[in-house]
């Protein structure tokens, strides 16, 4: 390695250092500095309110149903479309519009569920009318609530699932379910001891990225319910701008929280993909 | 037809209803500010604010200027890590995976944390320092993206051989990265580019709590105070996102067909 080799790679490192690495490292060093300016781990133990457990417990919910729902019907979608002998076209579309529906998320999605799902959305209207006749949310649903959220979530989630499952399925070869079929298996079999053992890794890897996605994200979960709805980033986001916790250590523990989940969520998705890799060349 | 075949299709068929059913939904409530049938008002009375030209002017300066200071950022590094430091190859990666592993609310918190005005630094002293330190956050969001762009557009060229020859006819590796390899990967680097720009154009937490005027922000306070006119924006952010997506796959067109000498 010479000099003007690190020369070229100097800016990236010193941005990666600069506003990735030194800020987070930061923050989680805040969340064991007291008021006094002195280590202590009363900030985490403090994390251990009503209010702070029923946050994060809201947030895992809603990621994981979010998760679990978006990467069975991404999964399904992903397979009628792959293997469903479904027309080349028909595929490319699927794929282009996975592309821009994952990058759909934020503020405008939730204009769109309001649109849709909401008290005056198009689809509450059309089942009021003859011949459903069903008030939604007579019977129970709201939009600004665990499940409205996380129908919502699934919006961004099944695209994501359907882009990177997508691989996965192409490297399951013809030649498995045609031996498979000549040696007399049912389609059944062939997904029972062939195909999900196979795809298996690779589901389990983006069920935890899409985890992830879902445990940080904030603009739609803001724009949709407000602050009715206490998940830990909606939280943090008041902490951060108006310190409600009266407790700036608190607010730094909370953000070590947030990393601590995302972080393993991200470490199984990247542990399991390089195992699942093997499987797939 | 198959049973199978068929089930496809209702598959399809559901996907297809679930998908567009909200942007159906979303165009319909945006024509119906009044009672009496179809009208544009709801676009007019956004596109007419001041509020939409300048906080979308301001994302879109700031998202070019994000997708810059990335490619400085990110061309240098990808093109020694290539070319000379393929065992620097794992830290780079891991590093450009970061963003997609600390959430922004956490990125922002440690800027707000680092860069205030009792800090070394106190970007968040003055406008063009939050500017910067908005700029800088986008670049980090985009990182993961713009990285394997351009890594992928390296990866179709012959990177060695044209540095070499460009080295024999007397060129710097400033120029020789300038002149030579950017052009080469220029539709690599343009789909990084729009890519970030989607990202980055309706950004709302970082923008918010950096109190920028952005145009994420200016979304979430339009939602909070109007009926139809949330609809009609979100048709509009649609439309950016579904061009910005749409560009790279017309670029994907146009890109070499030529392969590395292995």
């Amino acid at each position: 390695m010479r000099w003007g080799d690190l020369l070229g790679i100097a800016p990236f490192l010193l941005f990666a250092i600069l506003f990735l690495i030194v800020p987070t490292v930061y923050l989680v060093i805040g969340a064991f500095v007291g008021r006094d300016g002195n280590f202590t781990l009363q900030n985490i133990v403090d994390l251990g309110t009503p209010q702070i457990i029923s946050s994060f417990w809201i947030s895992i919910r809603v990621s994981a149903a979010s998760a679990i729902v978006g990467a069975l019907l991404g999964l399904i979608l992903a397979l009628a479309v792959i293997r469903g002998r479904l027309p080349e076209t028909v595929r490319s579309t699927v794929m282009t519009f996975s592309g821009v529906a994952s990058n759909f998320a934020g503020i405008p999605l939730a204009f769109a569920f309001i649109a849709t799902l909401g008290r005056l959305g198009l689809v509450t209207v059309i089942l009021k009318l003859w011949p459903f006749e069903f008030d939604i949310y007579r019977h129970g649903f709201n939009l600004l609530s665990f499940w409205g959220l996380t129908i919502t979530y699934c919006y961004f989630q099944i695209p994501l699932m359907v882009l990177i499952i997508a691989p996965a399925i192409d490297g399951l070869r013809k030649e498995w379910s045609e031996a498979a079929s000549t040696l007399g298996a049912t389609p059944i079999q062939f997904w029972r001891y062939i195909g999900l053992p196979v795809l298996w890794p690779n589901l389990l890897g983006t069920l935890s990225l899409l985890f992830a996605n879902a445990f940080g994200a904030i603009a739609t979960a803001y724009a949709l319910t407000g602050s009715s709805l206490n998940i830990v980033p909606i939280l943090l986001y008041a902490q951060i701008r108006g310190d409600v916790l009266n407790n700036p250590g608190l607010g730094a523990a909370l953000a070590l929280g947030m990393i601590v989940i995302t972080a393993l969520a991200n470490v199984v998705y990247l542990v399991i993909r390089t195992r699942a890799e093997r499987w797939l060349k | 037809m198959k049973p199978s075949k068929i089930w496809s299709w209702v598959i399809f068929a559901l996907g297809v209803l679930y998908f567009l059913g909200p942007l159906i939904a979303t165009i319909d409530f945006s024509l119906r500010i009044h009672r009496e049938g179809y009208s544009l008002d709801a676009y007019r009375n956004v596109i007419q604010q001041p509020e939409f030209q300048q906080t979308l002017t301001y994302s879109l300066v700031v998202g070019v200027a994000a997708i810059i200071v990335g490619l400085l950022v990110v061309v240098p590094a990808a093109y020694f890590v290539r070319l000379r430091t393929p065992q620097l190859r794992p830290v780079i990666e891991f590093v450009t995976l970061l963003p997609l592993i600390i959430p922004p609310i956490i990125l922002v918190f440690g800027y707000i944390r680092m860069y205030n005005s009792s800090s070394l630094l106190p970007l968040t002293n003055s406008a063009w320092g939050t500017n910067l330190l908005l700029t800088l956050a986008y670049v980090a969001l985009a990182l993961p993206y713009m990285y394997r762009a351009v890594d992928t557009g390296l990866r179709t060229i012959d990177v060695q051989t044209l540095t070499e020859a460009a080295n024999i006819l007397g060129a710097k590796t400033p120029t020789i990265i300038m002149r030579i390899i950017l052009p080469n990967i220029i539709v690599a680097v343009l789909s990084g580019a729009f890519l970030t720009l989607a990202i980055v154009i309706g950004e709302f937490t970082i923008a918010s709590l950096l109190n920028r005027p952005a145009f994420g922000v200016y979304m979430q306070n339009v939602g909070a105070n109007r009926a139809f006119e949330p609809a009609a924006l979100a048709v509009i952010s649609f439309v950016i996102t579904w061009v910005a997506m749409g560009m790279i796959q017309l670029l994907a067109r146009f890109a070499p067909r030529t392969n590395a000498r292995s």
